[in-house]
């Protein structure tokens, strides 16, 4: 039984005239001690992934389909057990972490709250655990005392990740935890969440927009658009040789360090990412995509099977590899 | 390029109006003023200037309503509904007269403060202090009497005690705005000082200014009503606050003659309602995010 | 076309004060770094390393402490008029397009700022076509469809455009941009980065690009120059030092990024404080060479004696480092 398993996930935020669907039926699973990377951008629907696998979601949103935890769905769980589920059994790392503490308390009484509320720990016995996360994340213990805004940037993603340990998860997810660090601070993050998900075999979940970091850190890789995954498959295939176009743009976007064909040579994509309130007809990637024919407009595409254990939503895909 | 600029201001204006629209309570508190408004300027002609008149009072003394006089008659005969409807202009008047000058007063001292900072900042802020911590009435009863009783001195005494709360509130706003990039990108463009507060600034701090306004006035009107009342208004023009204070010297609390208080009462906390509501609607349309508005 | 340097600072430092009792901080502390005309440079390095104090005082929107900045081999006055004329010459591209444009201002009167300023334009036909003219290179067409629109109305992509139109419509030699793609999302910033190019190709801009991405660097500077605690570490032509770099820390960047095939130097700690530099080479305390033993040789130097200022101007490579100029640096 995978640790996380999401079918056909749907969710919309409004209703009537005025839905905006930001999640269209999305299919993911996760295994216990493994790391899967989603990337994707602006309005493709990855934050409200992240944030509909706790139910986290505005009371605007509806969401249907099944999201089960160790086989347990969180959509139909009753309040009680949602709470418990919460933080003990998942939990977030939020993205703009570094605007996620509290500015007027400690650090040490941040990150205790979670064990307050779901272990009911003497003050004392959180006091120890802070202590005890602080120098799993790479900060000293003597930091719990001290307030946010005392901390830099990357000291306080390790304190975002220190809170997300605090009641022993077993699943992380990461809602862009390095964007906005420098590139040292990243590559330290980053080696401390690899490290920390390998010692308590942790599942994690890691959402991006920069395909490099997931394909270098995750094992697997799900490429999102305009609210579905358009590929999927082990990381480093994914990211080197993707069979999705947009999946190739997304690769491309941040070029290879001694590459020559990159060398004054920057590739986008005309157009900006889709509103999900305006989705075009048919495919929704086809008025940006190089290599769009003119059914791409007319029929939606499903996933096809694009390799071994890979899958990528275009009509190429079947034709090419036959 | 003008013709650009009237379609954007049309633009703006449509969805103003647009936004407004949704606020019922603005909506009401509109048509209160619009009414009002429309009595204050028909005024000349539904009663005229010699509904004032001692020597040609129409009615006798103190008649309580009929259907000659709807709310009776004044100590000298004069009809009271007519003393109404005219009194409101002086009211309105004044009102707006001095919530103006203040707003007036209270946004450049705030602009000048919040942009120029430094020791001018401080300078200032301390003057609006003390301004702010002297009870604004007293030291308009100072400034009435002081200076010669007149409409335009009611006028200048509002407007200068109560500039402070619009400065302290402007320059805060501005200094919120100077920190965004584009304040930045306005001097990397080679813009100076006064390009800065006028084009960048002073857009952004208007909403505030103008909601800060529609609230002034209602607090105006009960000013220049209270100083009236007091006895430092203009005696030679006809004033809710000046009714009042008639009322009251003519004995018509003793008497029982609610006829004559009640309505210029009724009538001050009518405007200063509808200017209330209108203030808010304002606001919060113009408003919704700091410093973003449409 | 003058045959020296487009803009040129020589010997330049900035200290900022620093708070209560503090010691002030020396954000740039001795840089000697030149542009050519047509000419892309990347100014690399991590927050706090002094890129963005530096990018504003090439622009005369700082004043240094020490040295001197000249554009087109005249130095810079910083009277308001000199200044003034300065930025019809020199303009600047902000991070966030969403911050850079005032909410209130439509696309039209965002870029005809400028204009205006500088009262560039007697009629207003000729300032409409001003504006067209640079909305148009911008790449946002046809122009007149932007005029009225507000930036809450448009994506990151075409705000940043309406931000690099507004620094066009001046016809400046020299853009300094400041993490120009940053904010923007990823299939986007190949296009504002093709665009960079394209003005350089078709209008001769040169450009200064601050940012932290050396990717950036790779796609579209000539040269680059690697800049830590308020000093150039490193410059030269972008293919040599991004593929063969000299200094450890250099080094150390190129290595922790996801495709590198080096193994991974990841540096401890935090980037130090310009309040509080380390004495000799101001690398030293965080360097892995030093710390692994191969540097033995010039360690004693190293923790000593402090490097010279790095002239980054030119086709050629520099490097401030003992160890990598003592011996061979790998």
């Amino acid at each position: 039984m995978s640790l996380l398993e999401i079918r056909d996930l749907r969710v919309t935020y409004g209703s009537g005239a005025a839905a905006v669907p930001a999640v269209r039926g999305v299919d993911l699973r996760l295994e216990a001690g493994s790391k899967l990377g989603v990337a994707g951008e602006s309005g493709c629907g990855k934050s409200t992934l992240a944030l509909a696998l706790l139910r986290l979601l505005p009371q605007t949103a509806r969401l249907e389909g099944e999201i089960l935890l160790d086989g347990e769905d969180v959509l139909t769980m009753k309040w009680g057990r949602l709470r418990a589920v919460r933080w003990a059994g998942a939990s977030i790392v939020f993205q703009g972490a570094m605007h996620s503490l509290n500015a007027v308390r400690r650090i040490g009484d941040q990150i205790a709250e979670p064990l307050l509320v779901h272990r009911r720990a003497t003050p004392a016995e959180a006091r120890k655990r802070v202590g005890a996360l602080l120098e799993q994340v790479g900060l000293p213990a003597s930091r719990a005392a001290g307030y946010p805004h005392e901390l830099s940037g990357g000291q306080r993603q390790r304190v975002m990740i220190a809170m997300a340990l605090a009641c022993e998860p077993r699943l992380i997810v990461a809602d862009e935890p390095t964007t906005a660090l420098d590139v040292m601070i990243q590559a330290q993050i980053l080696r401390l969440i690899e490290r920390l998900v390998a010692e308590e075999s942790l599942g994690l979940m890691m959402i991006s927009h920069d395909l490099a970091v997931l394909a270098d850190t995750c094992d697997r890789l799900a490429v999102m658009y305009a609210g579905r995954i358009v590929e999927e498959g082990p990381a480093g295939e994914v990211y080197r040789a993707a069979a999705h176009p947009y999946g190739r743009a997304l690769s491309s976007a941040f070029p290879r360090i001694g590459d020559p064909a990159s060398r004054r040579a920057p590739r986008g994509l005309p157009g900006d990412p889709p509103d999900p309130a305006a989705l075009p007809d048919g495919c929704a990637f086809h008025p940006r995509c190089p290599v769009a024919v003119a059914e791409c407009a007319e029929d939606d595409q499903e996933l096809r099977v694009a390799g071994a254990g890979r899958r990528a939503a275009c009509l190429h895909v079947g034709r090419e590899s036959g | 390029m003008t013709s650009l600029a009237w379609e954007r201001r049309r633009g703006s204006a449509t969805r103003f109006w647009k936004a407004y629209r949704s606020h019922r309570a603005g909506l009401y508190g509109l048509a209160g003023l619009a009414l009002i408004a429309l009595l204050a300027l028909t005024a000349p002609w539904t009663v005229g200037a010699d509904v004032q008149s001692v020597t040609n009072a129409p009615g006798t003394a103190l008649e309580s309503p009929s259907a000659e006089f709807p709310l009776g008659t004044d100590q000298f005969g004069r009809s009271l509904l007519g003393l109404l409807i005219w009194g409101s202009r002086i009211s309105l008047l004044v009102g707006l007269l001095a919530a103006v000058l203040s707003v007036a007063i209270g946004t450049l001292v705030g602009v000048l403060a919040g942009h120029y900072g430094g020791w001018l900042s401080t300078v200032v802020m301390r003057i609006t202090d003390w301004f702010l911590v002297m009870p604004a009435l007293v030291l308009a009863i100072v400034l009435a009497t002081v200076m010669s009783r007149s409409v335009w001195t009611v006028v200048l005494a509002i407007g200068i005690t109560c500039w402070p709360t619009t400065a302290r509130l402007v320059r805060a706003q501005t200094i919120a705005v100077e920190s965004r990039p584009y304040i930045e990108r306005a001097t990397a463009l080679g813009g100076g000082h006064g390009h800065v507060m006028a084009r960048h600034v002073l857009p952004n701090v208007m909403p505030l200014v103008l909601a800060q306004t529609t609230l002034g006035i209602s607090a105006a009107i009960l000013t220049e009503a209270t100083l009236a009342f007091l006895g430092l208004g203009d005696p030679t023009v006809t004033s809710w606050g000046g009714m009042l204070q008639d009322a009251r010297e003519a004995g018509a609390v003793s008497s029982g003659h609610w006829w004559y208080l009640a309505p210029p009462g009724i009538a001050i906390a009518l405007v200063a309602l509808a200017f209330t509501l209108c203030g808010r609607a304002v606001e919060s349309v113009l408003n919704p995010r700091l410093g973003v508005g449409r | 076309m003058t045959s020296g340097p487009l803009l040129a600072a020589s010997g330049v430092h900035v200290t900022f004060p620093g708070r209560r009792g503090a010691p002030p901080a020396r954000a740039v502390d001795g840089v000697d770094l030149e542009i050519g005309a047509g000419e892309i440079v990347a100014l690399v390095g991590e927050s706090g390393c002094g890129k963005t104090t530096l990018a504003r005082t090439l622009l005369g929107l700082v004043r240094p402490g020490a040295g001197a900045v000249s554009f087109a081999g005249e130095p810079l006055a910083y009277t308001s008029r000199a200044l003034k004329a300065y930025r019809r010459r020199a303009q600047l591209v902000l991070q966030d397009p969403s911050g850079s444009l005032n909410p209130r201002h439509t696309v039209y009167e965002a870029v005809a700022e400028g204009l205006r300023i500088h009262r560039a334009h007697r009629s207003g036909a000729e300032e409409r076509a001003a504006v067209a003219e640079a909305l148009a290179r911008a790449g946002l067409r046809p122009p007149e469809r932007f005029f009225l629109r507000y930036p809450h109305e448009l994506s990151g992509g075409q705000r940043q455009r309406v931000v690099i139109a507004g620094a066009l419509v001046l016809e400046p030699e020299l853009i300094v941009a400041d993490e120009p793609v940053a904010s923007l999302d990823a299939s986007v910033r190949g296009e504002i980065l093709a665009l960079l190019l394209r003005l350089r190709d078709e209008l001769g801009l040169s450009a200064l690009v601050v940012t932290h991405d050396l990717g950036l660097a790779w796609n579209i500077a000539d040269r680059v120059a690697v800049m830590y605690l308020g000093r150039v570490v490193e410059t030269g032509p972008v293919e040599s030092v991004l593929t063969a770099p000299r200094h450890p820390y250099t080094r150390a960047l190129l290595s922790v990024l996801p495709e590198s095939e080096t193994p991974p130097v990841v540096l401890a700690g935090e980037p130090p404080d310009p309040a509080r530099i380390p004495s000799g080479c101001r690398f030293h305390a965080r360097c892995h060479v030093l710390a692994s033993g191969e540097a033995a040789q010039v360690a004693d130097r190293c923790r000593t004696e402090p490097l010279p200022v790095l002239r980054a101007g030119g086709g050629e490579r520099g490097v401030a480092c003992h160890w990598a100029v003592a011996g061979d640096g790998g």
